[in-house]
């Protein structure tokens, strides 16, 4: 590795696929933790990465699928960390435009997505007919004094 | 990964859940059995210790609120012990801090359940 991401002039990309079920999330979020640490990012920046991929694999896990792997990827540039989680079905993991979780009713669906929406910076869905969903997520890196 | 739970009686007939490791879609089935037989077994006041659960995502704030959800319905309640920042901010963060009692040690968790 000749540059450091933190440096990088151009995009950097790290891909993975895992097995779509429960026992792989956690290697999904230890690799994104990886990259993340990359970045000069404050821990609890990396923790925000850590679990909003968790919960999109865990997302995808936990809805009717119809792939058999999740394709998790990482583009590192100059100004951010753009992460997308790619399954084959075809839903959009119920996602909530809003962050409304109705607790006196100890209701869970969606806090997952919630999740994701409060610790990234931007996230978005896309739907393919024949290629299945992919959830788009940035967190912009901050800048740093050094 | 994997999650440990280590189940012990305190006077007065309260029960303690620790948990040692990360709680993830694929850990928190064992969470939630746990918490299951106790509640299954009668025992509605409960403490769970997360202070050595390094990680905690939805599913594993979902057996959380279900086993509240459950002693509730008995007239009982589950508070946490944790005093991790980031595991603390997601109980911020979801709104649930207004729903657990969270403790930062053991100690004030179980007074308080009295």
């Amino acid at each position: 590795m000749n540059q450091p991401a933190t440096q990088a002039a151009q995009s950097d990309l790290v891909e993975l696929r895992i097995p779509c079920r429960p026992e792989w999330v956690a290697l999904a979020r230890l690799a994104v933790a990886a990259v993340s640490n990359r970045l000069r990012l404050s821990i609890e920046e990396i923790e925000d990465i850590k679990l909003a991929v968790t919960e999109a694999c865990t997302a995808v896990i936990q809805h009717d699928n119809h792939g058999e792997f999740i394709e998790i990827a990482c583009e590192i540039d100059s100004g951010s960390l753009r992460l997308r989680v790619h399954d084959a079905g075809r839903h959009v993991h119920g996602a909530p435009k809003n962050a409304s979780i109705d607790f006196d009713e100890a209701r869970v669906a969606g806090l997952g997505v919630f999740l994701i929406r409060t610790l990234m910076d931007e996230v978005t869905y896309e739907v393919h007919p024949d290629t299945g969903t992919d959830l788009h997520m940035v967190k912009r890196l901050p800048v740093r004094s050094v | 990964m994997d999650i440990k739970v280590h189940v012990r009686e305190a006077p007065g007939e309260r029960y303690v859940v620790e948990l040692t490791g990360e709680i993830d879609v694929y850990t928190s089935p064992k969470v939630k059995d746990a918490v299951s037989d106790l509640i299954d077994r009668g025992i509605y006041h409960l403490v769970i210790n997360l202070e050595n659960v390094r990680y905690i995502d939805s599913t594993g704030l979902g057996v959380l609120i279900g086993g509240l959800k459950r002693v509730r319905e008995h007239g009982g309640t589950v508070n946490l012990v944790c005093s991790n920042p980031q595991i603390r901010k997601i109980f911020d963060i979801t709104g649930l801090v207004k729903i657990f009692g969270i403790f930062d040690n053991e100690d004030a968790a179980l007074k308080a359940l009295v």
